[in-house]
């Protein structure tokens, strides 16, 4: 067991240390040893912070899947597939049209807002399906963001915003620097608190007659982790945009390993889910180098080739 | 004492309980008995807090359980239904362990780590402690969800049809388990169960529901009579005596009630 905490620690760290050389700009280390500004600048202004992003990004969207999936209690769902990332999108549009001069806090208020009521309405309509239902609740709910989707570009076409909202479609890092990002670190909360509460939704995963019965405030804990999701996936789509499937091949690879009791494996999820982005990044750079895939793209394609060899994997 | 007071349920123009009175003996074995829709399960569920009333209420030691606080209720009873519910991915000892979750939210001490293992010796599950619930059989998870009710320490305990699906030796196991919770820790158990046999072997009070009220309610022995159950179930029953005890056979009536 420390032997693979070991293991996970080291490759993390050369993931790190990767992402961090990796630039159109070759960072120089001798210049960092001799303290040249330039240097430093490269590293403090866009490499750090692009690293934190990622690792931020990648274990708070891992964790929001692990929740959802909880208490939607479906493996198959995630924020792109529960309608989470359209419903920020169509969020963020909203405080851009009606408030242009607000500030990111407001627009992150508001796509946060948007955010919570569509997960709300989307409970509500998942808990009107038949329990056996499993493969129909991800299906409703791509269809469902489908609709929000739809609503936004709508918005958006009439606004002549349609261009620039394409560029949140697709998740991207490479507009991360110091100062347009850091709305990113309201996720770290969020993170910290989803693991103090991680018996509960646990908990709440064993269906509401089995929480209600261990004498636990089922709408509650269900309203608190929704709240926790919300933050987070309107905190990413906002400072680097949409990114499909960590939320949903990362909690299912680990569920496998360490099981469904989040106090144990949350913390799994959460290293998983950074370092699957991670790796998404560095391909994404090393694939066109100098010019960058965006990692929308490459974690789909990522993603979802792991989730397919999940899928066949599990039927075996 | 836990005792119901001219309790009522409706589903829109459907009635399901209408107007049930009742008290259920401390320290006994009480079976729920009687045809699908009769209203068991939706009594004992609203025993649990799973489900709301329409009209009346239902009084734990004389006090109205809407009023006892969740977490506190359920540090007195417990309830379990169907394994089925349960599609997570945990080991028997986290599933026990999560009996728990009433007195520490989680973060177990001493006492709690006790409360497990004392349930998972109860039951004989020490060599299923590491599995996967969603690895073993029915009859092995439902007694890995017994055993995280036991863990729960409850003086109450309601099982919402706990033999489905179960093969005859686990259902034998699940009903020796209560009989010696019932006797030997002294704990009320209030179960609704469908095999008359079963009911008639193990209980110690038995209530019959009918169409949303009380058919009749009392010992096995008034209980279990051919009239009674011909009458509850429009069977043909014939009941016979042994040292084991009585025995219920309605398997091929001679003739046509109906």
């Amino acid at each position: 067991m420390i032997r693979s905490h070991l293991n996970w620690a080291v490759a993390l760290g050369v993931l790190c240390v990767l992402s961090l050389l990796i630039g159109a700009r070759a960072l120089p280390w001798s210049g960092l040893w001799q303290g040249s500004p330039e240097a430093w600048l490269t590293l403090t202004a866009s490499r750090l912070p692009r690293l934190l992003a990622l690792l931020v990004t990648g274990a708070g969207l891992a964790v929001c899947g692990l929740i959802l999936q909880h208490i939607v209690r479906n493996r198959f769902v995630e924020p792109a597939t529960t309608g989470g990332l359209d419903a920020a999108k169509l969020g963020i549009l909203l405080a851009l049209i009606s408030l242009p001069d607000a500030g990111v806090g407001v627009r992150m208020f508001i796509a946060l807002s948007v955010c919570l009521v569509s997960s709300l309405l989307f409970l509500a309509l998942v808990r009107r399906l038949p329990a056996q239902q499993t493969v129909l609740v991800p299906v409703i709910g791509l269809m469902y963001g489908g609709v929000l989707s739809a609503v936004a570009e709508g918005y958006a076409y009439r606004h002549n915003l349609l261009q620039s909202m394409q560029g949140w479609l697709l998740g991207d890092f490479s507009k991360v620097v110091q100062g347009s990002y850091e709305v990113l670190y309201l996720s770290v909360p969020a993170l910290l608190l989803s693991y103090l509460f991680a018996q509960r939704f646990t908990v709440v995963g064993m269906g509401e007659g089995i929480a209600t019965s261990l004498g636990l405030n089922y709408p509650a804990s269900v309203a608190l982790g929704l709240v926790l999701v919300a933050v987070t996936v309107s905190a990413t789509v906002i400072s680097v945009g949409a990114i499909p499937f960590v939320g949903l091949v990362i909690p299912n690879l680990i569920a496998l390993r360490h099981g469904d009791n989040l106090r144990r494996s949350l913390p799994w999820v959460a290293l998983g889910g950074a370092v699957l982005l991670l790796v998404c990044d560095i391909l994404g750079r090393l694939l066109i180098y100098p010019f960058e895939v965006p990692i929308g793209l490459t974690a789909g394609i990522v993603g979802g080739a792991l989730f397919l060899g999940l899928l066949l994997w599990q039927r075996r | 004492m836990i005792s119901v007071h001219d309790l009522h349920k409706h589903y829109g123009q459907r009635t399901v309980l209408d107007g049930i009175s009742l008290s259920f003996p401390e320290r006994r074995l009480t079976s729920l008995i009687g045809p699908n829709g009769a209203g068991k399960s939706t009594l004992l569920l609203m025993i649990g807090r799973l489900l709301e009333a329409s009209a009346g209420e239902v009084r734990l030691a004389g006090q109205p359980i809407q009023r006892i606080a969740s977490n506190a209720y359920a540090r007195r009873v417990a309830t379990l239904r169907q394994a089925t519910e349960l599609n997570l991915r945990l080991r028997v000892e986290e599933l026990v362990e999560f009996g728990r979750f009433p007195y520490c939210g989680g973060r177990l001490h001493a006492d709690d780590h006790r409360a497990v293992d004392q349930a998972i010796a109860f039951l004989g599950l020490d060599s299923l402690r590491q599995r996967y619930v969603d690895e073993l059989s029915g009859g092995q998870r439902q007694m890995a969800l017994l055993g995280m009710t036991i863990a729960q320490e409850t003086d109450y305990l309601l099982l919402d049809e706990p033999l489905n699906n179960l093969d005859m030796r686990h259902a034998v196991q699940i009903m020796r388990a209560l009989r010696r919770l019932c006797d030997e820790r002294g704990c009320t158990v209030l179960l609704v169960v469908h095999d008359i046999n079963f009911a008639a072997s193990y209980s110690d009070h038995i209530v019959a529901l009918k169409a949303g009220r009380v058919h009749c309610a009392g010992s096995v022995a008034e209980v279990v009579t051919e009239t009674r159950l011909r009458a509850l179930y429009e069977l043909d029953f014939a009941i016979s005596y042994s040292a084991r005890g009585p025995l219920c056979n309605y398997f091929n009536p001679p003739r046509d009630l109906s």
